[in-house]
């Protein structure tokens, strides 16, 4: 399966009467969007009301609390559209041409219903441990309706519904553009793969995917991935949103959809595919909190491994604590079926670094790379804006009674800043 | 007004002599010997080797206690900013010496210490308890070994907070520290994976470690006769958490009382954890501490009695230190309660 992607860079993003894309800006009209997003009927029920706002790279801007960070992307050839059976219909995607509006993200924002997160600094010291502080952000803030309270599970939905729908009616705007880089992606069958590539070691991405309850989920073509056996993905199907987030705890190593669409561990792997490795597919795998569903979807996983015949496996995880359980069981699981395995996580090493960082651990876990320390605090300064709302900050994950000082700075552990420890392997974040 | 520092060498660098002057006894001189010259260059005067202690690395190993004794009294004297040891490369002896030398004068004079040797020298199972500089195997290591201590002990002296272990230079000593590599996770991730499948070296970024396990006691004979107490790490308080428990990485636990509480609804409880979906547990908390179960079964006396008391705490991102630290505290309450049992609910 071949997928192109044709990158147009944006560098400016403004408020206007007219929605297009033009000279590497984007022009767009925030009531537009606005109706958009209310056509679907779950946000009209649920949401009262979206304001919209841009955040620039540098600004002393503060958004909070994060729900989920977006890329606009749009499919211009071949069969499918983005976010394929969640706003597109569940046709296989991967294959043919799609542009991405690179250099900005949609970010929903606002009171969500559990222990809200995170936070997104625009510069100062927060800024180094978000890759969101580098892009162009139009944030879109949701109001909840009367009595959501009673209605969590169909508040997050709306909201998660659309922030997609805003990123794909942005993304719908760049169908035309010319792209100002494209580059090509391809997996071969297994055949195939074998043939073209018979002295490079087989390896495939085992990609675990959170899937503990409300807030803590993930859908696969629409597919709640608790729901779902450990299975196979093409990588080039996570390009075109094959993989959407709905999980928003904790922030730090939580992965946006931002991050689905850009998996590092993809793109590092397709680097060196052909080269050092032939990089055969994709196994996902999900993270459920019954003991059964662990020792399934890890049997799975080595099951699959082995009759794929790999030679080695790059795990990633995603959560921590009850998930580091899921992680060794599949390193250990796809290791004695003498499959190597390198595992990426993060780690909760205590606020002075002391503690054990993994929940459990086992020594054929023997190479692992670390997104950091969560527990690690950290000081942010006052920002002169706020886009969402201070009011939840001492209880979100990572934040305690009094994070939130009266002059306005916040004391909190690495884990409030979306994306900072995350276990993709997207940042240069690390500890020893 | 630069910083003072006393350093510690064997007979060897002190160009004694080498294997056949091992037994010397300690001597106190003034400045620098030997590779002491590197140190205080490297530090361009804002420090410097005030005296330097030479001990043969025999007479340290046969009278560990005389020379301890006698180089502390030296250091004591002095009272420097710092105390440095070797570095002692892959010298087993003088290893051994300098990490044994240095954890003495940081524990019973409270002066900071930093030595260097090579990984497999024996004196590095102390790395957790000293800070070892990662040096090579032979003195040849010296150009780079000198530098890299001088600076750490710089940033010691001026109290200024020390690196990731890979940055600094130290051996990992157990205590984690964030820093940010040149190139990203996924990227080291791929290149290390490579490395294994050809056989090529390479280096884990963590270290598992091994779990303690803790042996259960001895079952209770009888229930109907026994107190027993509900503790859990999912979170449930008073509604409200009066006490603010952190919804991740707890800082502390609660003590509450539960005596004529027969069972938890949504009025008067909730959970404070962040790790998993609330709806649930704030609708009926009894599904995380099964307070109306184990009143019935007092009731109907299958147990004797419900201790009055339960201790909570969130377990999301909580460090273990901390786990048990709580732990620790209460279940001193407990017995002195006279509790026999103690249910312990997670999520």
């Amino acid at each position: 399966m071949k997928l192109e992607l044709g990158y147009i860079q944006i560098k400016d993003i403004q408020f206007s009467k007219e929605c297009k894309v033009e000279n590497g800006t984007l022009y767009v009209d925030p009531d537009a969007v606005k109706a958009y997003l209310y056509e679907d009927d779950d946000v009209k029920a649920w949401v009262k009301d979206f304001s919209f706002d841009i955040a620039k790279p540098g600004e002393s801007v503060r958004i909070t609390p994060v729900k989920d960070v977006i890329e606009p992307r749009v499919k211009v050839e071949g069969p499918g559209g983005v976010f394929p059976g969640v706003i597109s219909k569940v046709e296989t995607v991967g294959s043919g041409k799609t542009h991405v509006l690179r250099g900005m993200a949609v970010v929903t924002a606002g009171k969500i219903v559990g222990f809200q997160e995170g936070i997104i600094d625009m510069s100062g010291p927060g800024a180094d441990y978000t890759p969101f502080s580098k892009l162009l952000n139009l944030v879109v803030v949701a109001e909840p309706a009367e009595g959501y309270q009673d209605h969590k599970h169909e508040y997050e939905h709306a909201v998660r519904i659309a922030g997609l729908r805003a990123a794909t009616y942005i993304g719908e705007l760049g169908r035309e553009v010319t792209p100002d880089e494209t580059a090509e992606f391809e997996t071969y069958g297994i055949k195939e793969g074998m043939e073209k590539m018979p002295n490079l070691p087989r390896v495939a991405y085992v990609h675990m995917l959170q899937s503990q309850g409300l807030l803590h989920d993930t859908y696969v073509y629409g597919v709640d991935a608790k729901r779902s056996l450990t299975t196979i993905l093409l990588p080039t199907e996570t390009m075109d949103g094959a993989i959407i987030s709905g999980n928003c705890v904790s922030a730090c190593d939580k992965n946006t959809t931002y991050h689905h669409l850009n998996n590092p561990v993809v793109a590092n792997l397709f680097a060196a595919h052909g080269k050092t490795l032939n990089y055969v597919c994709n196994i996902i795998t999900n993270e459920n909190v019954y003991l059964a569903d662990k020792q399934r979807s890890s049997d799975w996983t080595a099951k699959l491994c082995r009759l794929l015949d790999l030679d080695g496996a790059l795990v990633s995880q995603e959560g921590f604590g009850n998930p580091d359980t899921d992680l060794i069981m599949n390193c250990k699981k796809i290791e004695l079926q003498g499959v190597k395995t390198v595992i990426i996580t993060d780690e909760y090493a205590g606020q002075d670094g002391k503690s054990q960082s993994l929940a459990d651990a086992d020594p054929l876990a023997d190479a692992v790379v670390t997104g950091g320390n969560a527990n690690e605090v950290i000081v942010l300064p006052k920002m002169d804006k706020v886009i969402g709302t201070l009011d939840y900050v001492d209880v979100i994950a990572g934040g305690h009674a009094g994070s939130l000082r009266p002059d306005g700075t916040i004391e909190a552990e690495l884990q409030v800043i979306t994306g900072a420890t995350n276990e993709m392997g997207f940042n240069r974040l690390s500890a020893r | 007004m630069s910083y003072k520092v006393v350093h510690y060498i064997n007979q060897f660098f002190a160009n004694i002599g080498g294997e056949e002057m091992a037994h010397v006894a300690p001597e106190l001189r003034d400045g620098f010997v030997g590779p002491g010259m590197a140190l205080n260059t490297a530090w361009k005067g804002e420090a410097e080797i005030v005296k330097t202690i030479v001990c043969g690395d025999s007479y340290f190993a046969e009278h560990e206690a005389d020379a301890k004794k006698q180089v502390l009294d030296w250091v004591k004297a002095e009272k420097p900013d710092m105390f440095i040891a070797g570095p002692a490369f892959n010298a087993g002896r003088y290893g051994y010496a300098c990490a044994t030398i240095a954890n003495a004068v940081q524990e019973e004079l409270g002066i900071p210490v930093l030595t260097g040797m090579y990984e497999e020298n024996p004196g590095a199972d102390l790395k957790n308890k000293v800070l070892i500089v990662a040096t090579a195997n032979s003195a040849a290591g010296m150009r780079k070994a000198a530098p890299t201590m001088a600076k750490l002990a710089l940033k010691l002296m001026k109290g200024e907070k020390i690196g990731a272990s890979a940055e600094e230079g130290y051996m990992p000593n157990g205590i984690r520290r964030n820093f940010f590599e040149k190139e990203v996770g996924a990227k080291r991730a791929v290149d290390m994976l490579v490395a294994k499948l050809s056989d090529k070296p390479y280096t884990t970024e963590y270290p598992m470690p091994s779990f303690d396990r803790v042996a259960p006691n001895k079952a209770i004979k009888d229930l109907s006769k026994a107190t027993i107490a509900l503790c859990t790490s999912g979170g449930i308080v008073p509604k409200g958490n009066p006490d603010h428990i952190e919804s991740s990485s707890a800082s502390h636990y609660g003590e509450y009382c539960i005596a004529g509480v027969d069972d938890l609804t949504a009025e008067t409880y909730e959970t404070a954890h962040g790790g998993y979906d609330p709806v649930y547990a704030n609708a009926d908390a009894d599904r995380v501490l099964p307070v109306d179960v184990l009143r019935e079964m007092e009731k109907e006396g299958k147990i004797g009695k419900l201790h009055d008391f339960f201790y909570t705490t969130v377990g999301n991102g909580t460090s273990v230190a901390n786990a048990k630290g709580f732990a620790a505290e209460y279940a001193q309450k407990l017995l002195k309660a006279g509790v026999h049992a103690v249910i312990m609910t997670s999520t």
